[in-house]
Parts: structure tokens; sequence; C-alpha cells
């Protein structure tokens, strides 16, 4: 099969009905599938693992920061008696978990899985595509991503242990494996590991773009896009221009590791020797690598974006509010997450001028984001609102997003950032933001497209469990840490016993914190439950189980090659027409001719 | 034990909940009620819970800093920290405001709008006027926060006024080291090349180069000699290595020399001007003083990977960057006896944390901060040993122990002032 096969973008039926007959083997549905659906499955799926894996390890050492020095059969069982000695997480693994925990949640779930799963999913059947312009591409940019998950996941098996620098990887620190054990081969492994990610998200990006540009089905103009195809194709912009930049921040990383090169270092004394590295600067790295990991914070909250705007408009049987206005915010937003990325370096040294421009710039940003918080409340009021799961889970986005941009009001003020940099006020801030409301958006969608990924409906009644359950711990989690960052708690600090100033109040808020991350990460075995029991022996889902306007429910629920069976359907209106006024029902799918008289919005 | 139980007790729970789950969705079947079909009163009871959401979020988020207001730090203790503080109160103020009425907002509609049935949500997809309104005055209001902002980070990053006295800090893994200037109020040139055990911050004299230079020489012939000697027994790969790390010690050796002759002819220029003539007189020490109402500039710099200076009580952050000097300067306004009476706490101490992961034991990198009086200072300082005299050129040791503590002790008498560390 190649992918000149596939008249993925061909209108006629006729062509398309020769595919019915096709039988596909095992390898080629399962594994290696050209078919977006089921590549968007893969892509969940591998997400969900990784979420798992990743949020095991922040329990581990939740509770290390909470008890330290104190034994847990838990943390022992999973890291043994070399990383976890008595059942007492070592300083070094301390630090290793810590940095894959970051690692595999920014790039492995909110990146790969967010966008790779829903823009998979959604680009095709929103635009009317009978599958994405290159299916083949398609299918190699999640073997990519698989195998850097392997990769990834095997440094965590290797002798000296996995990556410990923290998920940034500040070199001298992680270009010298005598600065830490983590520095060795599992620095080595991080750094394929993300060539590979990289170079999958490349080719998925590049498909989603020219899908949505190319693929769009008669009638589907820009402006009649819903608001996740918008984002998704933005987020894809943002991964081809950045993402290469961490390529070339690793690169020169990997030489300077393995061929002598001095890029990121100079005049240093380690181990009882001075190296021969002269000239180099630490600072030239981050600058690189915060060209890519600014936008990447972006790459994780527009398709979350995208999904909440979708899914808080559908049930709230309302339009979105200021549809043009939120595609607006979402360009100025992604415009402007190009020229922010110093905001994360204002004490390194860098000149405090160029830190001044850097205020400016990030600031503004705050402005097209309070744009996007408005629009939702405003989406909300008099509307009709429909509690399902993803409903839920939207509104918990926004209200997170508030929370978390707010902070970021702070960090973004160089003369603040002074006093909290570094501190766990910094990770309250990112979790809510881009951590929280990110993965509440994710599982939004989960819960909204599960009917069309799988043909069958989640359990409502454990979404409301998970939910709720969810939603109070992210609070009960990131709430009180404000306060120890506040109090000047450092992050990546593997004991505070050392420090009088860390005793009493804010050891009792790291047990707070602790608690509900154990209660929160337990709710989410109800979801992969929920999630799981429903692919099998969910009810079967009707067709468009939310009234939803836009082209993915037109499509049978039973999943085929092409999507439609017939001809893909012509768009005749925007995807938010909503309890619009002469209608009797409260949805009119893009899909239906505009009546005589009736006027486009 | 306990862990197996509370294991049993979490399993247990969730498969009751999925047995419920179960139980509920089989009863939704049998009445023709479906997954996507959410009810009158669900969307209801959903809806008040969304109300009672934002009052327990309200409760929860006013009790922590009442409950825990132990937890903050002490009133900034410099001038820019002062600066900072009134920064972060009008921000605070102003996020406060935002915070609280976007969430009213969120959730009141939330809980308001459920879904009624036969009902229709009111159409209104846009209003140009009220975009407009919440597009300008967010923008408005930031304008005022970043002139703000830019101020006082303008004042705080403003290069200090002339003359202002110099305090090295200097990070390893995983401790501190501090240089004053000697007599002649300047620090001296430094070379990451000569540190060794009596030089750990690499300080150049005519001295600490010769004496550098004997030990590489001697490391070098014993090393030759060693290759020499095991060439003919040892796997090639082992023989090219010892041969790499000798010509390495060449070419430090070689570095050295090359620095040797740049302050010479530096010297030659700019005579006693020569920053390389500064060193000898300059004081090394493990110990961190600051006088109080005293601007000083910090000239930070690091031995191995990037370290961070913080002083939280000072509302004080700058890295501390390998091959680079990064500077901050700050006024410290509070000695560390004032800071015991205001925090009522007799043992309290400032303190310089590091910041930025640095290896395995970063969470222990740290060292006290002693405020003192201008003269407690000055005492302080001029007692310690200069680096002449702490290293002398035959032994490898820093200059005893006793020998500090009993100048420490002399100070101390001479003055009546209380300035012991800890």
């Amino acid at each position: 099969m190649s992918a000149v096969a596939h008249p993925s973008a061909a209108d006629s039926g006729h062509a398309h009905a020769e595919h019915h007959h096709h039988e596909e083997s095992f390898i080629s549905k399962y594994v290696f599938s050209q078919d977006h659906k089921m590549i968007s499955k893969q892509f969940l799926i591998t997400a969900i693992v990784m979420a798992w894996v990743a949020m095991l390890m922040s329990m581990i050492f939740r509770l290390q920061i909470a008890f330290p020095g104190e034994s847990f059969a838990f943390t022992h069982f999973f890291l043994g008696d070399k990383w976890a000695p008595n059942g007492v997480l070592s300083s070094t693994m301390y630090l290793a978990l810590v940095t894959i925990h970051g690692t595999i949640m920014v790039f492995f779930v909110l990146t790969g899985g967010l966008s790779g799963t829903f823009s998979n999913l959604l680009i095709p059947f929103q635009v009317g595509a009978r599958d994405m312009a290159s299916g083949f591409i398609n299918m190699l940019s999640f073997w990519f991503f698989f195998a850097a998950t392997i990769v990834m996941l095997s440094s965590l098996f290797v002798e000296s242990g996995p990556a410990a620098g923290g998920w940034t990887v500040y070199p001298p620190l992680s270009a010298l494996p005598q600065a830490i054990p983590g520095s060795g081969m599992g620095m080595t492994l991080w750094l394929f590991s993300m060539v590979l990610f990289v170079a999958g998200s490349l080719m998925g990006s590049l498909n989603y773009i020219v899908t949505v540009l190319n693929l769009r089905t008669k009638g589907m103009r820009m402006t009649r896009l819903p608001l996740t195809i918008w984002a998704f194709l933005l987020t894809a912009i943002l991964g081809v221009l950045a993402f290469p930049v961490l390529v070339s921040a690793v690169a020169l990383l990997i030489m300077d590791r393995m061929l002598g090169t001095s890029f990121y270092l100079s005049e240093i004394h380690i181990a009882g020797e001075a190296l021969d590295h002269m000239g180099g600067s630490p600072i030239l790295y981050q600058h690189l690598f915060w060209f890519l990991g600014h936008p990447e914070v972006y790459i994780v909250i527009l398709p979350a974006f995208g999904i909440s705007s979708e899914v808080i408009s559908t049930m709230s049987r309302k339009p979105i509010f200021g549809y043009r206005a939120m595609i607006g915010s979402l360009m100025a937003i992604s415009f402007l997450s190009f020229i922010v990325w110093g905001h994360h370096m204002f004490i390194t040294g860098m000149n405090p001028f160029l830190g001044s421009v850097f205020v400016f710039t990030t600031l503004l940003i705050a402005i097209p984001s309070a744009v996007k918080v408005f629009n939702y409340i405003a989406t909300l009021w008099r509307g009709n609102i429909v509690f399902s799961p993803a409903m839920l889970f939207s509104i918990g986005m926004v209200s997170t997003f508030i929370a978390g941009g707010l902070t970021g009001i702070i960090l973004a003020n160089s003369a603040l950032d002074i006093q909290v940099h570094d501190t766990y006020f910094v990770i309250a801030h990112f979790h809510m933001v881009m951590g929280v409301s990110a993965i509440f958006a994710m599982l939004a969608g989960v819960y909204h497209w599960f009917p069309r990924l799988f043909g069958r409906m989640m359990n409502t009644k454990l979404g409301y469990v998970h939910f709720w359950i969810t939603f109070i711990c992210a609070f009960g989690v990131f709430i009180p840490m404000h306060y120890v960052g506040l109090a000047g708690g450092p992050r990546r600090y593997y004991d505070y016993t050392e420090f009088p100033m860390f005793q009493g109040g804010v050891m009792d808020l790291n047990v707070i914190i602790t608690m509900f991350a154990l209660v929160g990460g337990m709710a989410q075995v109800v979801f992969t439950y929920n999630f799981f029991h429903s692919i099998w022996r969910g009810q079967k889902a009707p067709e468009n189980p939310w009234h939803s306007n836009t082209l993915e429910w037109t499509a049978p629920m039973k999943q085929m090659h092409g999507n439609w069976p017939g001809a893909i359907p012509t768009v005749y209106r925007w995807p938010y027409d909503y309890s619009k006024p002469g209608k009797l029902e409260d949805y009119v799918p893009q899909n239906v001719p505009l009546e005589e008289g009736e006027e486009e919005n | 034990m306990t862990t197996l139980l509370i294991l049993a007790v979490v399993v247990l729970g969730l498969l009751v909940v999925f047995r419920l789950s179960r139980v509920a969705e089989l009863t939704a079947t049998l009445r023709g009620q479906r997954q996507e079909d959410i009810t009158e009163r669900d969307n209801r009871i959903t809806g008040r819970m969304m109300w009672a959401f934002l009052i327990a979020y309200f409760c929860f988020f006013t009790w922590i800093p009442i409950h825990f207001r132990g937890v903050f730090l002490p009133p900034a203790a410099s001038t820019q920290g002062v600066w900072i503080d009134a920064m972060y109160h009008f921000n605070w103020y102003l996020l406060g405001i935002v915070f609280v009425l976007t969430n009213i907002a969120l959730f009141y509609f939330a809980g308001r709008y459920y879904h009624r049935p036969g009902t229709k949500a009111f159409w209104y997809p846009h209003n140009n006027r009220l975009e407009l309104v919440w597009t300008v005055v967010p923008a408005i209001v930031l304008v005022g926060v970043i002139i703000y902002g830019l101020t006082v980070w303008n004042k705080i990053t403003a290069a200090p006024a002339p003359g202002t006295a110099e305090v090295e800090v200097y990070g390893k893994q995983f401790d501190w080291t501090f240089r004053y200037p000697g007599k002649d109020g300047q620090l001296g040139a430094t070379d990451f090349r000569l540190i060794n055990g009596d030089n750990p911050l690499g300080v150049v004299t005519r001295a600490s180069i010769t004496k550098r230079l004997a030990e590489l020489h001697d490391q070098i012939a014993k090393e030759t000699g060693d290759k020499e000697a095991q060439e003919a027994t040892l796997p090639e790969d082992k023989v090219a290595d010892m041969k790499d790390h000798i010509s390495h010690l060449e070419r430090e050796a070689e570095g050295i020399m090359n620095l040797r002759t740049l302050m010479e002819q530096d010297i030659a220029t700019n005579g006693s001007n020569s920053t390389y003539l500064h060193g000898s007189d300059d004081k090394v020490t493990k110990e961190f003083h600051l006088p109080v109402n005293t601007e000083v500039e910090l000239l930070i710099r690091s031995q191995d990977v990037i370290h961070s200076v913080y002083l939280p009580h000072m509302r004080a952050q700058m890295n501390a960057v390998p091959g680079m000097t990064t500077r901050i300067h700050l006024e410290p306004t509070i000695t560390t006896d004032s800071m015991r009476t205001i925090t009522g706490d007799p043992s309290f101490d400032y303190i310089l944390l590091c910041n930025k992961v640095c290896g395995i034991s970063h969470y222990n990198m740290q060292a006290p901060l002693t405020v003192e009086s201008a003269g407690a200072f000055k005492v302080w300082s001029i007692l310690l040993p200069t680096f002449e005299s702490a290293s002398p050129s035959a032994t490898g040791a820093t200059a005893p122990d006793s020998v500090k503590t009993q100048i420490a002790d002399e100070a101390q008498a001479a003055e009546g002032t209380n300035k012991q560390p800890n």
C-alpha cells in the first residue's frame, strides 16, 4: 500500500467505494496504520501510558518532599534497592524522577498526546477530508514518536540512571558526567529521544498544515473552520518553526558531550581538574532551548483552547462568543509566543535591558489571553448548559487557566520574578496554566470525542466522579504550592529539613500538597477504567450524541476508510449555529444549506 | 503493613465505585436512559455544585494565607527588597480583583444557566463594543503594570555608584566561597587553571602562578614516567588515555604560561593599577558577611555548573554561570541582630541558597549570611587572612582553623559585637 493509493482528498464517492472491499491485515490496520483515526488512537493510548508513568513518578517524589527520609514500600516497589535503599528515595533518583516527569509530561503527554491525538482525529473529520494529506508520513510521525518514548523509557533502566539535570537539561550540568551521574548514558538517551521526538513532531505538523490548508471540503472557508482546527493549525505552525531550534540546541550539546567542542562550556574546573573547554556560553543553550521552550508551552495550550472552545460552545448550546476575536487572539498568542522566551532568563546574567524588552512582550500576551477568558465566560452567559463530563472539564480548564494565567503576570514582571524565580511559585504557576488546564482540555476532548474514536460512550457518572475529585485535588495541590514558593522554597530540592525557615508551616503545606496529589492520582484510576472498559463494553454511541454542528458527526459512527461512504458533505455555514433564532432544533450542522433569507454569521 | 492496608482500602474503594457505576449503567439502560442524555436533575445538581465549589474555592484560597501566615518571609531586608515588596502588594491587589470577579462570573454563570428542557440559549454570537472594552481595558491596566515593573527593574539593575564595594560570591558543587578585597579595595584577577587546594578561586598572583606551574610539571613528569613504565603491559586504549591526559596537562601549563606573559605585559603597561596585582591581599573565606546600610556589588562566579545565588530575605537572586561573571548590587538594611528581634527568633539567620539545580547535593548548598554594623564588618574583614598569607607557598594547607578562630575571637572581644554566625 503506497501513500499514493489513497486519494485522500477525492470528492468522488465512487473512487472511494473500492476501498470497502479491501481487507486489511492486523498489521496494517492496528500497527502500521495510515488511517488518521487509528493513528489518533495510537497517540492517545501511548500518551495515557506515558501519563501514568510520569504521574507515578510525581507520587514517588511528592512522598519524599512531604515526608523526607521516610521509608515507603510504594517507592521501594518501583525503584528497588539501588535507587531507594530501605524504601527511601535517593537524592540522585529524586532529581532523575523530577527531570523525567517533566520531560514526559511536556513532550510526550501534552505535545504528542494532546496535539497528536486530536489533530489527527479532528483535522480530517472537521475540514471534511478523507484522511491526512500524507497517510504514510502521518504513520511515520507516530512511529518516530513511539520510538522516542521507547528510548526515553529505556533511559530509566541504564546503570547510571536517567537524565537528572531538570527537564530543561541546562549545560554544563547536562554536558558533564562528572557533575551528576544522570549526565552519562541517561543523558545521551534523553538527547536522542528528543531528536526522534522532534522528527516525528515535524512530520505530523507539516501534515496538519497541508491538510488544513489544502484539503478543506467545498464551502469550508477559513472563517468557517471550527476553532479546534484553527488552534491545531497554529500549533502545527509553531511546532514547525520552534522544534528545529531544539534539535540544534541538542545537536550542539551532543557535540560538546562527545566531540570535545565548546559551544556551551567555558572555564570549568570539575572533579579536581580544569577542562580544556574555552569560550562557550551556557547562556547560548538557554536562548536556544527557550526559543523552543516558550512556543512549546503554547503548543501545549493552543489545542487546549481549541478543544475547550468547541466543547463549551456545543454544550452551552450557544455560539462561541466572538468567533473572530477568538481566532485573532489565537494568532496574537502564536505570534507573541516567539518573542517572549527571555522571560525564563531574567536572572541568568542576560543583559537587563534585554530583560525589559521581554517583560514588555510577555505582558502583552495577557491581553489576548484575557480576551479568550472573557469570551468563554460570555459564552456561558445565558447558555443552556449541558453538563457532560467534557463540559465539566472545559469549565475546569477555564478556571485553572485563570488561576495560572494571573500568576503569570507576576512572573512576567522581571522585578517580581527575582524573588520567586525557580521557587515552587513557578512550579505552581506552570502546572496550573499548562499542566492542569491542558490536561483538563485533553480529558474534555477524550470524553467528548470518545464516541467518534471508538463508537461507544464513556460512562457519564464515572466521568462526574473523575472530574470532581481531579478538579478539587488540582487546586488542593497547586494553590498551597504558591505559598511554598512565596516562602522562598526552591524547586528541585530533595529535602527541606536542613533549613529552619522551612520547618513547620512550609512542611505542613507540603504534606497537604502530597495528600491531594495522591488522591488526585487515584482518581485517574477511575478514568483509566472508564476509558478501557468503555472501549469494549461501553454503550453503543448514537449518531451525533452531543447534537453538534461540526462535520465529524455527519460521518457514520462505524468507522471506515475515507470517513464518509458517499460524497464528502459540503459546508454552508459556520460551525456555531447553536440555538439560532427561528430554527426548530437548537443546532444546525454545517452541512445544512442556508434557508431562504437566512443570514450567515 | 499500614501501606498494605491503605492499598487494600483504595483498591476496594475503587472496586465499589466501578461496581456501583455498572449497576447505575444497567438500571439506566433498563429505564431507557442513555449515557449521552444528561437529565435535568443531573444538570441542576451539577450547577449547584459549581456554586458550592466557588464558595469552597474562595474559602480554601483565603484560609491558607491566614492559617499559614507564619510561612511568609519577614519584611524585606534590603532597599531593593522594599521596592519589590511594594510592587508585589500593588500586583496582588490588582490580580486579586480580577481573580475574584472572573471566577465569580465563570462559576455563577455555569451554575445559573444549566440546561432546562424546552428552552433555548440566548443567541449572542458577538458584540464588538463589549469585545473592544475587554481588550482595551486590560491593555491599559497592563501598560500601568509594565511601566511600574520596568521602573523598579531599571532601578534594581542600574549600574552601581562608582566606588561601590565589591564582594565575590563563588559557587561550586556544593558550597559557597566568598572573596573580599584587601587594602587596595579591589578584587584581583582569577583564572580557573590556577585552582588547586590552596587557591580555591584561582586568584592570580605571581606566586600562585609559579606554584601551580611547578605542581603541573611535577604531575606531568610523574604521569610520563608512569606511562613509560607501563606502556608495554597496558592495553593500547589505556595508554592512549594516559597520553591524552598528559597532553591535556601540557595544554593547561601552556595556558598558564600565556597567562603569565599577559600578566607581565599588563603590569608593565598599567603599573600598580594592574588587576593582576590586586589579588595578593584579597581575602578568601567561607563566611559571608555584609555591612548594613552600605551598597555592595556581588560579583558572582561558578567553578563547575550553573548555580544561583538566592537571598530570599534580600529579595535578590542571580545565577552563577561558569565562564562569566554576573553581578547584582544590593544594600542590606536590617542587621541579623535586628532581624532576630523582628522575627522573635533568636536563632534566625539570613541565608544564601543555591537555586539552580547543580547536582545531587543541590538541596543542601547553603551558607548563612551575617549582616552587621559597618564597624563590626570592617573589623571582621580586616582580621581575615590575606590570600598571600593564607596560602604559604610550601604547604598545601589553607589558614589553619585555629588561627582563624583566634582572630575572630580577638575581634569580638575588641568590638564587643555579636557576630557569631551560628
